[in-house]
């Protein structure tokens, strides 16, 4: 095992579209805890809504056929991640209604929401489906890949818009990417975004000035709920075609981490979110080969905690450098 | 006649009991800036929050044009043609003027909203209103001055007729209060109404055509300002005549007890908010600390009672070096600190008045014996700080919560001050603070003077300063701009130069020059202008 094949799988085209597989999943929540966090009123529960949303979609579609029968198969598939997604808004609905209204702490019951999802969806897949480990007897439907037509035969281009088999990204890649444009446009060009982020950022102003402050976050609320279901959505219909007990393995905390990384703006979350998703591509990527599968776990915690730490250390240098910079002013101030 | 607006009987209890209106009345004419005075808690907050649909009164009736009206919540207010200038500005500080302005009701194209057109509006209002703003700049980068002239095209945009402006001068330089006072009367004059809620006497006089004044939730004048002088006012709303005049002993002044050199702040935004600051207190004065707020006085207090670290520079008291150390090693050397915030950093609200003010010192004899607290010593205290303080409440057990703005501060002046300090920091120890307990946190504060502290005072309040301190350091964007002697030639128009940054004396960075013999054995450097007197300087040398 050299290091050069190691580069080589690196740097391939196939390397990026595992990269676009393994962000989707981190991209769709946060962009859900982007959302709710520009409105003051963070949701920590991304993680157990994508649970509760991809446990959701994978049981309404594998009995979607006893109660339609002879439908195709698409409509199986729709039916379950309709009641995936409609599972997410409605545990973002709850948190909203416990907090805003019974005026309980938001991170508590975020808490307990993401304690419910990874408890709730084991005791219900036992009780459906008499497994506790997964979902693999029931034949569950899956969400569409899209694939770029004629680009297959063109070597490099080909994995790069296809991914590896050719077969196109699942159709959750594609909306990722236009999600974190439209919620754009809506942050920064549309009035009800604008009041989103006066929400967040000065409540007190933006009540002065008629905006409906517990509305806007019972929304923002939703919003993110609809957000996380679909990233949990893509890991039980998409990404694999079964739902497995803690599937979504932290990945909703990562995303909130995602959130702060990438500065509260969808770009830069965007672009944090990419950054996580190569750390664990390269983690599968070197899970391949002979390296000791310990150090590969770890790539992704190290990469997060890297992360944080340059974060950090670059807030510290701008801030020394100004300091520096006054103390030098000061000093050739002083005759 | 009828007014523009009239507000008959009003009346306003709270659910805990307290009387904030007693049978209110007060008509604005169309056209008039009317002002509306009295001491903090005399209800006049009270009254223009019901006026802008804020709170409802439990009796009465609002008149607006002639018609009965009912205002529900501000929303209501709005379309009604008032407008609302809050104390604290209703701003989103990351947002842009331009945006600040159309927030809640944006211009639009289709469902996008239309970024030139703010723009264009902000200009236009700017333009016919006279007021001054650049509709590209954020909140967060425009001076406090801006920020008001933002705040009061809100409302105009809004389709304000009456507008309600709360205390507007409290946080503008001198300077900047003239510019406003020129934008009100532009605003009367192309037919808005103002209604001008303030304190200062002074500014009654100069810009209000009547004047209603508020005394412990009733009206006890309504007169036109060209009739009454301010001394009337004054007897109107505290009901004698207040001496704002202190009787102090000239100063004595003995060694330095606090030293500061080449201070240096920065937030952790990367902002330095304190740039190289040096002063001397002596023992037996009070060195005032003037500027407009944000200028860094607050970062300099906390620097130097160990809540923030300083990033450069040295302190000392009594010549030891403190600089670094935790908020309680500082005050065992000595200090003492009346908190800005006095809610969040002055005393802890669900604990008793005993507890607060044992909590410096209940590890120390008699407090605490072999480790064990003694509920008995600190209640003994408690009992004999809130009659030596006049602290007046249900009792040493009754919660910090209970109390009103004044006795709260008084029991950390009671504690702050029974710590026997060398130096005592005192920031804006009246704010918020009835005139009784303001008085005699003045008369307190020139007491410990008396005695031979040292004490540090930082007010915004320039009168509260200009009457009390021996010297009046002015900062401005961190700096000291200028260490000056107090005294009769020294006039408020002086300092708001200072403070606005239009003048500043080189001389008084550099007191001490940063190194400590020289800064000891000289006294501070004076500045051209401002000559220490011949006295001091030979009580100065006699102590040594």
């Amino acid at each position: 095992m050299s290091f050069e094949v190691v580069l080589q799988s690196i740097f391939s085209a196939a390397f990026i579209a595992t990269v676009i597989r393994v962000s989707t999943p981190l991209i769709l929540p946060a962009m859900g805890g982007l959302i709710s966090e520009l409105g003051g009123a963070i949701n920590i529960a991304l993680e157990g809504v994508m649970l509760a949303a991809a446990f959701t979609g994978v049981i309404v579609s594998g009995f979607a056929p006893q109660w339609f029968p002879g439908a195709p198969e698409w409509v199986y598939a729709l039916t379950g991640g309709v009641a995936g997604v409609l599972v997410g808004m409605a545990m973002g609905w709850m948190i909203a209604f416990f907090h805003l209204e019974l005026k309980t702490d938001i991170i508590l019951t975020g808490l307990a929401m993401n304690i419910l999802a990874a408890g709730g969806t084991v005791f219900l897949m036992f009780s459906l489906t008499g497994d506790k480990g997964s979902t693999s007897t029931l034949d569950s439907a899956q969400l569409p890949a899209v694939q770029i037509p004629f680009v297959n035969t063109i070597p490099i281009l080909g994995t790069l818009l296809n991914g590896e088999n050719g077969a196109g990204y699942n159709i959750m890649s594609y909306i990722a990417f236009v999600l974190v444009a439209v919620i754009w446009v809506f942050l920064y060009r549309m009035p009800s975004g604008v009041h989103l982020r006066a929400t967040g950022e000065m409540p007190e102003a933006a009540q002065s000035v008629g905006i409906d402050i517990r509305r806007t976050r019972y929304w923002a609320l939703v919003a993110s709920g609809f957000c996380a279901a679909l990233g949990g959505l893509y890991l039980s219909m998409g990404y694999l075609s079964i739902f497995q007990a803690n599937m979504t393995a932290g990945r909703g905390f990562i995303a909130l981490a995602v959130v702060y990384l990438g500065n509260r703006n969808p770009i830069g979350t965007l672009i944090a979110a990419l950054i996580f998703g190569t750390a664990s591509a390269l983690g599968t990527r070197l899970g391949t080969m002979a390296i000791p599968p310990q150090f590969v776990e770890m790539i992704p915690p190290v990469v997060t905690i890297a992360a944080l730490v340059i974060y950090n250390i670059r807030r510290r240098a701008r801030i020394n450098a100004a300091a520096r910079r006054f103390q030098e002013q000061a000093e050739a101030a002083r005759p | 006649m009828s007014a523009f607006v009239e507000m008959k009987q009003i009346s306003k209890v709270y659910p805990n009991g307290v009387v904030a209106n007693k049978h209110v009345d007060f008509a604005v004419e169309k056209g008039e800036i009317h002002a509306l005075v009295g001491e903090n808690g005399a209800g006049k907050s009270t009254l223009m929050k019901i006026l802008y649909g804020l709170e409802q009164p439990t009796h009465g009736e609002i008149w607006l044009r002639g018609q009965r009206v009912e205002i529900a919540n501000p929303h209501r207010a709005i379309d009604l043609g008032i407008g609302m200038v809050h104390q604290n500005f209703m701003l989103v500080p990351s947002f842009t003027i331009a945006e600040n302005i159309v927030l809640g009701s944006e211009p639009r194209k289709g469902r996008f909203l239309d970024r030139a057109q703010a723009i264009a509006i902000t200009e236009t209002l700017s333009k016919s209103y006279g007021l001054q703003v650049d509709p590209a700049a954020r909140i967060e980068s425009t001076p406090v001055g801006m920020r008001q002239r933002v705040e009061i095209l809100k409302t105009l945009y809004r389709g304000a007729d009456l507008l309600i402006l709360d205390e507007p001068t409290a946080v503008l330089t001198p300077q900047e209060t003239d510019e406003l006072f020129l934008a009100v009367r532009k605003l009367v004059d192309q037919g808005k109404t103002v209604i001008f809620i303030t304190h200062k006497l002074v500014e009654v006089k100069e810009i209000s055509d009547r004047v209603t004044v508020m005394r412990h939730g009733e009206v006890t004048g309504r007169v036109a300002t060209a009739d009454v002088s301010e001394a009337d006012i004054a007897r109107m709303m505290v009901g004698r005549a207040v001496f704002l005049q202190i009787d102090k002993p000239p100063v004595r002044r003995g060694r330095v007890v606090a030293e500061v050199r080449n201070l240096g702040y920065v937030a952790e935004t990367g902002r330095p908010m304190v740039r190289n600051v040096s002063f001397d207190v002596y023992a037996g004065e009070i060195l005032g600390v003037a500027g407009v707020e944000g200028n860094g006085q607050t970062e300099l207090v906390e620097v130097m009672t160990g809540l923030r670290p300083a990033t450069t520079g040295e302190i000392r008291i009594d010549g030891k070096p403190v600089q670094g150390q935790s908020a309680r090693r500082i005050r065992l050397s000595g200090v003492a600190h009346i908190p800005e915030d006095r809610l969040t950093n002055g005393v802890a609200l669900d604990a008793s008045i005993a507890e607060n003010l044992a909590v410096d010192r209940y590890n120390r004899p008699p407090f605490t014996r072999q480790g064990i607290l003694s509920p008995r010593a600190i209640q003994t205290q408690a009992v004999a700080l809130m009659q030596q303080f006049d602290i007046r409440a249900a009792g040493s057990a009754a919660p910090m919560r209970s109390l009103s703005g004044g006795n709260m501060q008084k029991v950390i002046v009671a504690r702050e001050f029974s710590a026997e300090p060398a130096l005592l920091i005192a920031a804006q120890p009246t704010r918020g603070v009835d005139i009784g307990a303001t008085e005699f946190v003045h008369t307190q504060l020139v007491a410990k003077r008396n005695e031979g502290k040292a004490v540090l005072l930082v007010s915004a309040d320039l009168a509260e300063v200009m009457s009390l301190a021996d010297r009046i350091a002015v900062m401005y964007k961190g700096e000291i701009v200028g260490i000056l002697e107090n005294g009769p030639h020294l006039t408020e128009e002086e300092i708001g130069l200072y403070m606005l940054g239009l003048k500043r004396d080189e001389g008084a960075r550099g007191e001490g020059r940063g190194a400590r013999g020289e800064g000891r054995r000289e006294l501070s450097r004076p500045s051209r202008k401002f000559q220490p007197s011949r006295k001091i300087m030979q009580r100065r040398s006699q102590h040594r």
